[in-house]
């Protein structure tokens, strides 16, 4: 037995330490260092006619950023590849973010500062909503999760959803006594709610014409008119549809927030794709008419 | 009935369906009594279509009735072939009450009061019991039912379900899980809480209550059961329900009492005991043979070949080797001298200490259990902080324990016959030191499961690891070059006490200067600050506490209290201060210790007057991880929410690296102040899931990960026995596209658990499989570690010691 041997050599623990501060802002520093040498060797240089992409510190420049590039798209693939070895993604992550962001000042300075409407700074456009875009997924990451904690409390989705489903089977068990005009409002609620909706309508959190709140200001309504046994019905009813309203509530907040913080990578995803195309028609098109 | 038939066997399991096959294969006169109405109820009540698995495949099968492996249909329509065939005289419906006689005339009662005459009685009635019956008028009726094998299998009933244990709350959640049944649901239960029932099981029905889709009874009895009604008496009064059907879980009764009465004695008096028997299976009552679960052999292909040879040994045999005899001799043939599998069960038996108690029968079954090493001089046993928790004896030769860390060459040896690693056995924490072979050396590896049995079976077995661990233990923890002639006089008043979950072993501003070592379990550290109990640290097995009192007299200055059900072992001051004053270095390694623990204490007490809050939220925080299970816990996986973006890649990360089911539920389980306490295993110190495992699947790896090897046989009692809920019965689903396939063409589910939708649109395989217990298993073997902490983009998933985690990192941690 392997037991007897004494303690294999894997690694199994990882500090507890944000992706920010990953390795005591281990690539921050990098890309710090990375930016510094960047800038110095450019006001060094002595560009001939001038600074561009041309020269030679424009050729390592332009390299370093395009590899970046790539290399920042793999993390698509690095997140989604379960291999056995010893990696982080949250070092993957950390770097990523920092050197990331490096890349302003790299492909600044790989450009000279020439612009104009042209393939070449296409791709730097793009590049820059890549990049402007992760910044945001950096908002969203360091100050969204606590709020999607709280939200839920201990409560998971499918249990969210369970207690609407069973909502709904008590509104309808409730309402067998109603009549027909009331239990046309009920059906209301059974049948039009709509959970979350598109991706739109969850970014946004417009719930405004949800059909169990119009229900439930008609049940509301017709509470005030009714006497009797119709009454007694329409009350347990209206309290039931309250609860469904309130889980309602809960789950779709759980949805605005995910949403919220899924919402830049559909943006920082398919730019990306445009940006390697770009950037692959910029790096030909450089060579071509060289 | 007056004729007396050579052979009666009780119960019609796989052992005692063998046993008649095969006495009437022998033309022995014999009758097969059987309580139910078919063959082999423990099977027939399976889950139907359940898969039966026939471990261990080693181990031939030697039984005029035929078994492999399959579904359970199939091998109950075998098994009533093959009675028919061999001509088994069955007696249905014939439940033995009482056993009376003596060899050569024994007379059953059945619960007729038939009787039934034999000269001999083989008992193979398997330790399921009977069920505790409901007593109110109407409780025969038909519609009341001590099980339930398939909730899908009503439909618009209202039910009645009795019982708070788990057994009749799954049953009652089952019941009403999916809506489209219609069911109305009640469960009932006779005290006001729920307290022998898990706490995911509780929660379960509370929502379910408060959902609407069950109904709680508590404080209730039922008084009359009529058809279609059922009269309860609740503490409101009297009520009468429509009622449909009533399943009734109350619980058990264990065979013990019937067996016993038979004057069949028990090893001990642990309700994990087995019958004391002779290695022909005879009990202690001369003619009455006892096999299979009963007997303390829970696999059907045990079972059976046991049948067998019962009713050889019955008929004289004495030179039958048994069936096990060709898996003994593969166990032990790399072993230097070529002896037989008898001389070495002699050999090992005669020479190590705690083996001498044993009967040949129970060796053979002990060392199918256990492996036996052969070591040369100098080659290393096992390694300081590696993980293990087996049991060495030395059967021959000398160890040498490497008790210094710092100077290999300094070691104190251990002679042949006496055990080793016993402290892992008892704590079940890592090795606290190398031991190597100090000359060429036979030694023999006992698992901890093993150990325990042993412990439990035989008494001179269980005082000498006792004792010999309990010295060996404060040697190690002293350190300082004791030895055990310096324990002489302290080791004489010491005491083993067990401690319950919450007990204190000393209070803040007692008296008292005894040492507590602790053996097992773990400790918290509380201090009055300000009015307010504070944590100030955690005591793991293996540590000890109360030694400010002894070094520096005057009161506790805290309250150590029992974070979980724990051992502990009580030295006297007096002695023990004695020994000090012989032992400076002692001295000075225990003033060392407790100035470190001093600077934690005041640095907790500084902080708290800084910032209150902190020190009350770290306080807080430690006390929810505790009730978290932390405190008997190697390694959990938490889950800073602080930081979660709720990506699911952990999960997705653990079902792609384990056969593409996840062993972890991140959203489920409990959070206390961002720190979430995910749904998947603890690795406990002493895993309760090990507890009942009839193949013995569940082990201990090499970095302290427990997990469930392919001997698993789907039998659910490691599900049952887990307080944390963390095990699941599944089969891995078809194998799915590659992650390219996936990403560049959209092949396959992607990523993650493929979801019920593709998993049933998929061929079916051609073996099926069966469902088999499912859980964390740490990522064991693959280098990079448990795959959830590596695919966390954020850093929220992180695993966690306890020791490490419940320090001051935590409130340094703000
Ligand atoms: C859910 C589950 C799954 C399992 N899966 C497997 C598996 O896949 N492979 C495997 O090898 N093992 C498996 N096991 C273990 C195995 O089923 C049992 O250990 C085995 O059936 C024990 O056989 P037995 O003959 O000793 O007793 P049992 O099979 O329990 O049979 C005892 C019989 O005695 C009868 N009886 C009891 N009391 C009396 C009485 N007083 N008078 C007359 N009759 C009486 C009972 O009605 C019963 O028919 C599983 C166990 C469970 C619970
Ligand atoms: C040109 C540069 C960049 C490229 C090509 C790029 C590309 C990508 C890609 C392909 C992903 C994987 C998305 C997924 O599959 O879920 C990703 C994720 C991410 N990127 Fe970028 N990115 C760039 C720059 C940045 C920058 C500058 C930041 C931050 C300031 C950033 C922050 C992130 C974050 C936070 C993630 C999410 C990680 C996760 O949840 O797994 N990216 N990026
Ligand atoms: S991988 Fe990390 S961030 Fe994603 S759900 Fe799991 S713990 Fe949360
Ligand atoms: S499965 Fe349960 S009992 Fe077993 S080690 Fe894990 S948490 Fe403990
Ligand atoms: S691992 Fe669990 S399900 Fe499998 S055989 Fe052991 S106890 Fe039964």
């Amino acid at each position: 037995m392997a037991a007897a041997r004494g303690k294999t050599q894997r690694r199994r623990t990882a500090t507890h330490e944000s992706f920010l501060r990953h390795g005591r802002f281990l690539f921050l520093r990098a890309a710090l260092i990375l930016c510094a040498a960047a800038i110095t060797a450019y006001i060094l240089q002595k560009p001939i006619p001038r600074p561009s992409g041309g020269t030679a510190l424009g050729y390592v420049l332009g390299t370093i950023g395009a590899l970046l590039i790539v290399w920042l798209a793999l993390l698509g693939i690095r997140k989604r590849a379960i291999t056995a070895g010893h990696y982080s993604l949250k070092a993957w992550v950390s770097a990523h973010v920092y050197l990331g962001l490096s890349l302003i000042v790299v492909a600044t300075l790989h450009t000279g500062f020439q612009f104009g409407w042209n393939v070449h700074t296409l791709a730097y456009g793009l590049m820059l909503l890549v990049i402007v875009s992760g910044a945001i997924g950096v908002w969203a990451y360091a100050t969204l999760p606590r709020t999607l904690s709280d939200n839920r409390g201990e409560t998971t989705r499918k249990q969210m959803l369970a207690q609407i489903a069973s909502l709904d089977e008590q509104i309808l068990e409730a309402a067998q006594p109603l009549s027909r005009q009331n239990a046309d409002i009920v059906r209301l609620s059974l049948e039009e709610t709509d959970l979350g909706g598109g991706f739109w309508r969850r970014l946004l959190a417009r719930y405004g014409d949800c059909a169990n709140g119009q229900a439930l200001s008609k049940i509301g309504g017709a509470l005030r008119g009714a006497s009797g046994p119709e009454a007694v019905a329409l009350a347990k009813v209206e309290d039931l549809m309250q609860r469904k309203a309130e889980a309602l509530a809960l789950a779709r907040r759980q949805m605005h927030i995910t949403a919220m913080l899924e919402a830049w990578l559909f943006v920082h995803v398919p730019a990306t794709f445009a940006l390697l195309a770009a950037l692959t028609a910029h790096i030909v098109s450089v060579f071509l008419y060289w | 009935m007056s004729e007396v038939v050579r052979i009666a066997i009780v119960g019609s399991g796989p052992s005692g369906l063998s046993a008649a096959a095969h006495a009437a294969a022998k033309g022995l006169s014999h009758v097969l009594l059987e309580k139910t109405d078919h063959l082999s109820d423990t099977i027939f009540r399976y889950q139907k279509g359940k898969h039966v698995m026939a471990t261990p495949s080693q181990l031939v099968l030697r039984s005029d009735c035929d078994f492999a492996a399959g579904k359970r249909e199939t091998i109950l329509k075998q098994w009533n072939e093959d009675a028919a065939k061999a001509g088994v005289n069955v007696r249905y419906n014939s439940e033995v009450k009482a056993i009376t006689g003596a060899k050569g005339d024994f007379t059953l009662t059945l619960a007729n009061n038939d009787t039934v005459r034999a000269e001999n009685v083989v008992l193979a009635i398997g330790t399921q019991g009977n069920p505790n019956l409901m007593r109110c008028e109407g409780a025969p009726l038909p519609h009341v039912q001590y099980q339930l094998d398939d909730p899908a299998e009503y439909i618009d009933e209202h039910i009645f379900v009795f019982g708070g244990g788990d057994a009749g709350i799954e049953n009652a959640l089952g019941l009403c899980a999916d809506q489209a049944q219609g069911n109305v649901v009640t469960l009932v239960n006779r005290s006001a809480d729920f307290a022998r029932a898990k706490d995911a099981n509780v929660k379960g029905i509370m929502q379910a209550r408060d959902t609407g889709r069950m109904t709680i009874l508590t404080e209730t009895t039922p008084s009359l059961i009529e058809t279609g009604w059922i009269t309860v008496e609740t503490p409101q009064g009297t009520a009468r329900h429509k009622c449909d059907r009533i399943i009734a879980r109350m619980g058990s009764n264990p065979p013990r009492k019937f067996v016993e009465a038979a004057g069949i004695a028990f090893t001990s008096d642990a309700p994990s005991a087995f019958p004391q028997l002779s290695p022909t299976f005879e009990g202690t009552a001369p003619g009455i043979y006892v096999i299979g679960a009963l007997a303390g052999y829970p696999l059907i292909k045990h079972c059976m070949n046991q049948g067998h040879d019962v009713v050889e040994y019955i008929c004289g045999a004495t030179d039958l080797k048994p069936a096990d005899e060709p898996i003994l001799e593969a166990k032990l043939a790399h072993l230097p001298g070529k002896l037989s599998v008898a001389d070495w069960l002699e050999f090992l038996r005669s020479r190590v200490e705690i083996l001498y108690g044993l009967s040949s029968l129970q060796m053979r079954e002990f060392l199918l259990d256990s492996e036996v090493k052969a070591f040369r001089k100098g080659e290393v046993i096992f390694e300081r902080n590696g993980v293990g928790s087996s049991l060495f004896g030395i059967a021959q030769g000398s160890v040498l324990v490497e008790v210094d860390p710092k100077d290999p060459k300094i070691t104190v040896p251990i002679p042949a016959g006496s055990i080793f690693g016993e402290v892992g056995l008892i704590s079940g924490r890592r090795r606290g030191a190398t031991i190597r072979a100090g000359e060429d050396c036979i030694v023999v590896e006992i698992p901890r499961t093993g150990a325990l049995k042993l412990m439990a079976q035989v008494a001179e077995a269980r005082e000498t690891v006792n004792r010999i661990t309990t010295e060996r233990q404060i040697l190690q923890i002293f350190k300082s070059g004791l030895t055990p002639a310096d324990l002489a006089e302290v080791l004489p008043e010491a005491q083993t006490m067990e401690v319950k979950a919450g007990q204190p072993i000393m209070s803040e501003g007692d008296e008292g200067d005894d040492l507590f070592i602790i053996r097992s379990g773990s400790m918290i550290v509380e201090k009055m600050v300000g009015g307010k109990n504070v944590f100030l640290s955690y005591v793991p097995a293996g540590s000890y506490s109360g030694e400010m009192a002894l070094l520096d007299g005057g009161r506790r200055t805290a309250t150590v209290k029992a974070a979980i059900r724990s051992q502990v072992v009580r030295l006297p001051g007096e002695p023990f201060r004695r020994l000090l004053e012989k032992k400076p270095a002692l001295l000075k390694r225990m003033r060392e210790e407790v100035a470190s623990r001093r600077k934690v204490n005041a640095f907790v007490e500084e902080q708290k007057d800084s910032f209150g809050g902190v020190v009350d939220m770290y306080s807080s925080v430690a006390s929810f991880l505790i009730d978290q299970g932390l405190g008997e816990a190697t390694d959990v996986l938490l889950i800073d929410e602080s930081l979660c973006v709720g990506c699911d890649n952990c999960e997705k990360a653990c079902a792609d690296s384990h056969e593409g089911l996840s062993r972890l539920n991140r959203e489920a389980g409990k959070t206390y102040a961002q720190i979430h306490v995910p749904t998947s295993c603890r690795h406990c110190e002493h895993p309760y899931c090990m507890t009942d495992c009839p193949p013995n699947a569940i082990q201990r790896g090499p970095d302290g990960e427990v997990f469930i090897s392919d001997a698993c046989i789907g039998c659910g009692n490691c599900q049952r026995n887990c307080p944390y809920d963390v095990i699941q019965m599944d089969k891995p689903p078809p194998e799915k596209p590659g992650l390219m396939a996936w990403m560049l063409f959209g092949m396959g589910p992607g990523p993650g658990e493929p979801d019920k939708a593709w998993r049933e649109k998929q061929p079916k395989a051609k073996v099926e499989k069966g469902k088999v217990a499912i859980k964390c298993d740490m990522c064991i073997g693959k280098a990079g570690g448990p795959a959830c902490v590596r695919a966390c983009p954020t850093g929220a998933a992180i695993r966690v010691s306890p020791e490490e985690f419940l320090s001051v990192a935590l409130l340094e941690r703000g």
